[in-house]
């Protein structure tokens, strides 16, 4: 590069009008994608800080050692000395799954029934439950603690999973989904002998195949990372979810961070891991809340 | 004949909504009711006695019903707007087609949402412990640590960088949508226009976005009134209570002191009000700028 190189360019940057225009595309391109960086870095730090940490002994997670150590078997093998990891894992996985299977039912058949029955009373009810949406848990937590406990049903998974069978999110997904749903089909299937109920089952049910995926992902997401519910129903050690458990080992006296690592990946590696099998769906199940 | 059909019809579409509608009177509305009639009770435990307004006269002398109320608004105020922001400005970073890695970063952004509360709640506490990975890095860059769990300010702080860090995706994803359906021969004309991309973000995107900016901030509202999960388990509603919210205070009224369940309820009616209060704000606030 000569001098000479050097005064052209400067001559073109002043005298040409793109030139800073350019040059600042450049700079709002290059913060751009340091801004992206940082975020994405931040977001994804936590993750690697938990496997990491499962590699390493309680006082060098406590002094913030961030590099893979060798104490994974240690960590593993303490954790499953103080828990009863199959028995957590059974309690966490049968709540998740016995809940999104009956909130399933019962939501999506109510959901279907708003949609293809209308009535205007029903549609009042339709509307008020809408208004109910917005009652946070906190408000009926205290009402239905006692319910609990006068029915007896104090530490067993029924309390923890029948009252979020009914949910109104679901219901109210699932009539927006029915809207999709052909009228020609149910037409075809009642010419064809077939009940309202069998109409539901044989063809509703293998037409509206992906947005079942989806709210299987959201529900089991939620009763699998449910928190407050159980942490005030399930009160004996051997009931208690994975959640829980996490969550108690934290709450030690003096807590083994290298443990609490371990059972932070067991709580978050099956969501994750749908996740990942699931993106796309999972993504289109969020959303279907808004079209 | 006609009318036979439409009543069979009418019977079939309880059948179908029967189960729920059962169940949600049970758990839901009743609770409701229930709560609400609780609200006029005082006494410990399952003894009750009507007591008029006694429970709301107590939540006005209550200094920790005060603080948990002033602390669940601080988050609010603070953490909505930021987290909102921060969310809309990743999706028109990342609705732009032609941004290079543009789904690596959206899944980033986005995977902080598939932890759940408790576990990322738990990770958090040990990062930002007294000698945690956090203050590490923050002396070796030259600075004195930050006393995060110790210390009622950088408790908040906190509370807030651990919300945000786990819902920013969540939100980022309703936008990216919302963008989706924008039609892009618009922007193009701004942009042939010589309009700015700031004026194009301002005048253009936002009032586009505007009813699902409405929707994840009344969403993000409620959420953040019933705040639980972070602050029992990354401070413990500490230090002196500086992260204790309302949903806590409930939580500690019912569970851990003598259960006082008529007080209890009042202070969660108190965010039932609260939801409808702000969510009536923000309609109407949208509203007002629709009609201009």
């Amino acid at each position: 590069m000569t001098a000479n190189d050097t005064s052209i360019a400067l001559e073109r940057e002043t005298t040409t009008a793109m030139s800073p225009h350019v040059f600042f595309r450049y700079v709002r391109r290059t913060l751009l994608y340091v801004a992206l960086s940082i975020a994405a870095f931040v977001s994804i730090f936590p993750f690697y800080w938990m496997v990491v940490g499962s590699t390493n002994p309680s006082p060098d997670i406590a002094h913030g050692k961030a590099t893979f150590g060798t104490y994974l078997f240690q960590n593993i093998a303490t954790f499953f000395a103080t828990v009863d990891v199959p028995r957590m894992f059974f309690n966490s996985a049968f709540i998740a799954l016995v809940g999104t299977t009956l909130t399933l039912i019962v939501s999506s058949l109510a959901g279907y029934g708003f949609e293809m029955f209308k009535s205007r009373f029903r549609e009042r009810i339709f509307a008020f439950l809408l208004l109910m949406l917005s009652i946070p848990f906190a408000a009926i937590m205290v009402p239905l603690f006692i319910m609990m406990s006068r029915l007896g049903l104090i530490n067993t998974f029924t309390a923890v999973i029948v009252p979020g069978i009914a949910s109104i999110f679901i219901i109210f997904y699932f009539r927006q989904a029915s809207k999709a749903f052909p009228g020609e089909l149910r037409d075809a299937a009642r010419i064809d002998g077939l009940n309202e109920l069998q109409i539901f089952i044989y063809v509703y049910l293998p037409v509206m195949r992906s947005t079942y995926a989806a709210a299987i992902i959201i529900v089991f997401m939620a009763n699998w990372n449910n928190y407050l519910w159980p942490l005030i129903i399930l009160q004996t050690e051997q009931n208690k979810t994975v959640t829980l458990i996490v969550s108690a080992l934290s709450y030690a006296y003096v807590p083994d961070y290298g443990v609490i690592m371990i059972s932070a990946v067991f709580a978050t590696l099956p969501t994750v891991l749908i996740f990942f099998l699931l993106q796309r769906r999972f993504v289109e199940g969020l959303l279907g809340s808004v079209k | 004949m006609a009318a036979r059909i439409v009543t069979r019809e009418h019977i079939t579409g309880w059948m179908f909504v029967a189960p729920a509608l059962i169940l949600l009177g049970i758990f839901m509305i009743f609770p409701i009711a229930w709560s609400l009639w609780m609200t006029a009770q005082t006494g410990r435990g399952l003894n009750f006695a009507f007591g008029g307004f006694a429970n709301i006269q107590r939540l006005l002398g209550d200094t920790v019903f005060l603080r948990a109320l002033g602390n669940t608004m601080v988050f609010l105020v603070v953490q909505v707007p930021i987290m909102i922001t921060l969310a809309l400005l990743f999706a028109v970073a990342l609705n732009d087609t032609k941004l290079w890695g543009r789904s690596f970063f959206r899944t980033a952004i986005f995977l902080p949402c598939v932890t759940s509360l408790v576990a990322y709640a738990v990770l958090f506490k040990s990062m930002f412990s007294a000698e945690g990975v956090i203050n590490t890095a923050i002396t070796a860059i030259g600075f004195a640590p930050i006393p995060w769990l110790t210390d009622p300010f950088w408790a908040k702080v906190l509370i807030v960088l651990a919300i945000t860090w786990r819902w920013t995706g969540y939100n980022m994803i309703f936008y990216l949508a919302a963008l989706q359906n924008v039609d892009r021969s618009i922007y193009e004309a701004a942009r042939i226009d010589g309009v700015p991309p700031w004026a194009r973000f301002v005048y253009l995107t936002l009032p586009m976005l505007k009813p699902v900016i409405l929707f994840t901030t009344v969403i993000s509202t409620i959420g953040t009134l019933q705040l639980f999960d972070e602050p029992y388990n990354i401070t413990q509603g500490g230090p002196a209570d500086a992260t204790l919210t309302l949903s806590y205070y409930i939580y500690n009224l019912t569970f851990k002191f003598m259960p006082s369940f008529g007080y209890s309820s009042t202070v969660s009616w108190v965010i039932v009000v609260l939801v409808g209060i702000l969510t009536f704000i923000q309609f109407m606030v949208t509203r007002e700028r629709q009609a201009k």
